[in-house]
């Protein structure tokens, strides 16, 4: 089969930039650990109430984890709870959150804290928040009539603010 | 097929007995006109009330205008949904084959074409069905029908009748290829039936996926025979499909790029091999690559993750090729015509035919369509654009420009060639004028797209202020920019429909061309392995056997209790 000298030159290219790209990415991910939401963790979905941590939805300050703080999280249509997170900035914070009836997501907008909460499913994310704002947590997975009207507030505040506040 | 229907169809042909070896077929055969005809009917019904249905959408979430009392934003998106995404697509793609397999294998017996009217009718039975379950208001989970929201099981039952009436359809085209291989033994197939059997069977071996969800997981657990349903194995096994989907829509556009656009400018096929090995690739990188739609769900391994977008990122090598023989083709045509310098070649080709335009700006159009898609299917990357507007802004590019742009400018000869017409210069006209106002439209719409999307504007949602949020402020202008383009768009689907009109009764009678590209005088015989389908649907197997097996396995054994249905609308 004849091909072309430029052709073969083009495909050469594009193959070596394709084999660049995708080393990148499987470094940064596997060696830099950026993967995306890939929790193994599976829950009863009808009884996640009782089930901790989820019987206790909130911001949790931790001491001797590898983060600073735990976000619970529990949604259902068509609302999260809780429906504020404040953390100080500069914090590690492990993102811990499921649903009690059908898929949503879970996006902190503009940001790449995004995964979907899929019921029986634990998902999980661990990031550092280092950009003072206010966040608007949306759900990204129509749910139902209801599902723009889901959203709940991450605030990431100055940690001076936060120290005076408690 | 009788001799006698082949030489009454093919007049300007010799009228030999019974050796049809070097026949060749220059038009579609009346009978079988009308059944691709059918089809294509379906489909541009599908464009109107599907545009409808976005032009509907478009204007709320403007924040503008509000759906009238009792109809629900999500209804009127799962019509978008399925009428242009699964309707439309699905129809116009198997009219077309048809009429690609009748005009370069021959006429279908009468059997063949029998098997085709059957499956165009469960197709449009099952098409019925969901639509009256859709209206009433009684299936709002758009057209990915994701568990466990649960639609009626009529909606599952019409849309599983679909597919199967599609590979009915398309084994009637397999059987025309199949008698062709018989009757030319040792020959290489006419090109254009070629890829209409490789995409047939791609969309045979993808669909399994979508037809066990339904029948084994969703069609038992909406009639209540199961009480719960596994969703992430349901969602797995769409995937798929999903994904195959999108490249069933494409490579009927990449048949009309590689054998219909060199006639139209004058030019021949820039190689019959690399076109094969082209569409051969596509085949095999369709398949295992589904879960890079579900890279931040829970429940799937990074690794298995990984190694799927490994292999989608090999449809480069594919694009790659295609883009290298079109620009090539194109080129070496200017140039015989007398440009002159690095571009001069540019000018030469034919700008004001709409049968090359649209086409061609589709092709333009798959260029950021292209780059969009990578940054979707890469891994980490994922995580910003996700489920966000930007999504439906990358589709909007590619299925929704560079694929049914093509379509459109195939159905501009298609249509009067299979009614006996002719597409005149007015017509025409309008033709290019379409292309351009969707060029416009469609830049407006889905530039806003893909900027809300980055700003975090979540897909699949109606107007909403998410309690005064300011993030979610900054997203409105866009959603404007998205109504006025949307706006523009659906003026060009009632001039294309216009059009379409014409062509079908009004247009004067004649003889409009279905414009076939031949070989290059001298081109090397196309290897015989690239027509070996056993070789590469082993390859296709093994693949899909490397990518899922593992993944569906630990899915189903971490499986959590599954889900019982919810009807949240």
């Amino acid at each position: 089969m004849h091909i072309h000298k430029y052709e073969k030159w083009w495909l050469t290219f594009g193959a070596a930039m394709l084999i660049a790209f995708l080393v990148i990415v499987g470094v940064s991910a596997f060696h830099g650990g950026t993967h995306p939401n890939n929790s193994k963790w599976t829950i009863n979905y009808e009884k996640v109430d009782e089930i901790a941590p989820f019987d206790n939805p909130g911001v949790h300050k931790v001491e001797g984890k590898d983060w600073d703080y735990e976000v619970v999280l529990v949604a259902s249509a068509f609302s999260y709870n809780p429906m504020e997170i404040e953390i100080p900035v500069g914090s590690k914070v492990r993102f811990i959150a499921t649903t009690k009836d059908v898929i949503h997501g879970f996006e902190v907008a503009g940001t790449n804290i995004n995964f979907m909460l899929e019921p029986g499913y634990v998902s999980e994310k661990i990031t550092t928040v280092d950009k003072v704002g206010e966040y608007v947590i949306v759900c990204n997975e129509y749910c139902g009539t209801g599902h723009a009207m889901m959203y709940s507030t991450l605030k990431v505040v100055d940690a001076d603010d936060n120290s005076n506040s408690h | 097929m009788t001799t006698a229907t082949v030489t009454k169809e093919i007049k300007n042909k010799n009228s030999s007995k019974e050796n049809t070896t070097t026949k060749e077929f220059t038009k579609v055969d009346r009978r079988d006109a009308k059944l691709a005809l059918a089809h294509i009917y379906v489909a541009f019904i599908a464009l109107l009330l599907g545009g409808l249905a976005g032009l509907l959408q478009v204007f709320v979430r403007s924040g503008q205008f509000t759906l009238p009392a009792g109809i629900n934003y999500y209804q009127i998106l799962t019509v978008h949904g399925v009428l242009l995404g699964l309707i439309l697509t699905t129809y116009f793609i198997l009219g077309f084959q048809t009429a690609a397999i009748s005009r370069t294998s021959g006429p279908l017996s009468n059997k063949q074409r029998t098997i085709g009217w059957v499956g165009f009718w469960i197709m449009t039975i099952g098409t019925a069905a969901a639509a009256i379950m859709v209206l009433l208001n009684e299936a709002s989970v758009l057209y990915t029908f994701y568990a466990p929201l649960q639609a009626h099981w009529i909606y599952y039952l019409g849309l599983a009748l679909v597919v199967v009436g599609s590979w009915t359809v398309s084994l009637s085209q397999g059987l025309r290829y199949i008698q062709w291989r018989k009757e030319n033994k040792g020959k290489t197939s006419p090109l254009l039936s070629f890829m209409v059997v490789v995409n047939n069977l791609m969309w045979f071996v993808c669909t399994l996926g979508v037809a066990a969800e339904v029948l084994f997981q969703l069609l038992p657990w909406s009639l209540g025979l199961v009480e719960r349903v596994d969703v992430l194995l349901s969602r797995t096994l769409f995937w798929y499909f999903g994904h195959a989907l999108v490249y069933f829509w494409l490579l009927p556009a990449y048949m009309i790029w590689y054998t219909v656009l060199p006639k139209i400018i004058g030019a021949k096929i820039f190689s019959d091999s690399l076109a094969r090995l082209a569409f051969m690739l596509f085949l095999l990188f369709s398949i295992p690559v589904g879960v890079h739609h579900q890279l931040t769900e829970p429940g799937i391994d990074g690794f298995w993750k990984f190694l799927q977008v490994v292999l989608t990122f090999f449809v480069v090598v594919p694009s790659l090729l295609t883009a290298f023989s079109m620009f090539a083709t194109f080129e070496m045509r200017g140039r015989e015509l007398g440009g002159k310098g690095l571009f001069g070649w540019f000018k030469k080709l034919p700008w004001k035919d709409s049968r090359f335009l649209l086409p061609f700006i589709g092709m333009v159009a798959f260029i950021p369509g292209g780059a969009g898609g990578i940054v979707n299917a890469s891994y980490q990357m994922n995580e910003l654009i996700h489920n966000t507007i930007w999504v439906t802004g990358h589709f909007h590019l590619t299925v929704a420009t560079t694929v049914v742009l093509t379509y459109f400018g195939a159905a501009f000869w298609l249509i009067p060639h299979l009614t006996g017409r002719v597409l005149t210069k007015k017509m025409n006209d309008l033709a290019v004028t379409s292309g351009i106002m969707w060029t416009v439209g469609m830049f407006i719409m889905s530039s806003a797209m893909h900027i809300a999307g980055l700003l975090g504007a979540p897909r699949r949602s109606e107007y909403s202020t998410y309690g005064g949020s300011e993030q979610a402020a900054e997203w409105i202008p866009y959603q404007i920019a998205q109504a006025v383009g949307g706006t523009i768009l659906f003026i060009t689907i009632l001039l294309i429909i216009g059009i379409v009109i014409n062509l079908i009764w009004f247009a004067p009678k004649g003889e409009e061309e279905f414009p076939l590209a031949e070989l290059a005088h001298g081109a090397e015989k196309t290897p015989a392995i690239l027509e070996n389908f056993k070789l590469w649907g082993v390859i296709l197997v093994a693949l899909i056997l490397i990518a899922y097996t593992f993944p569906i396995f630990d899915i189903i054994n971490n499986s959590p209790l599954g889900s019982t249905g919810y009807k949240f609308w």
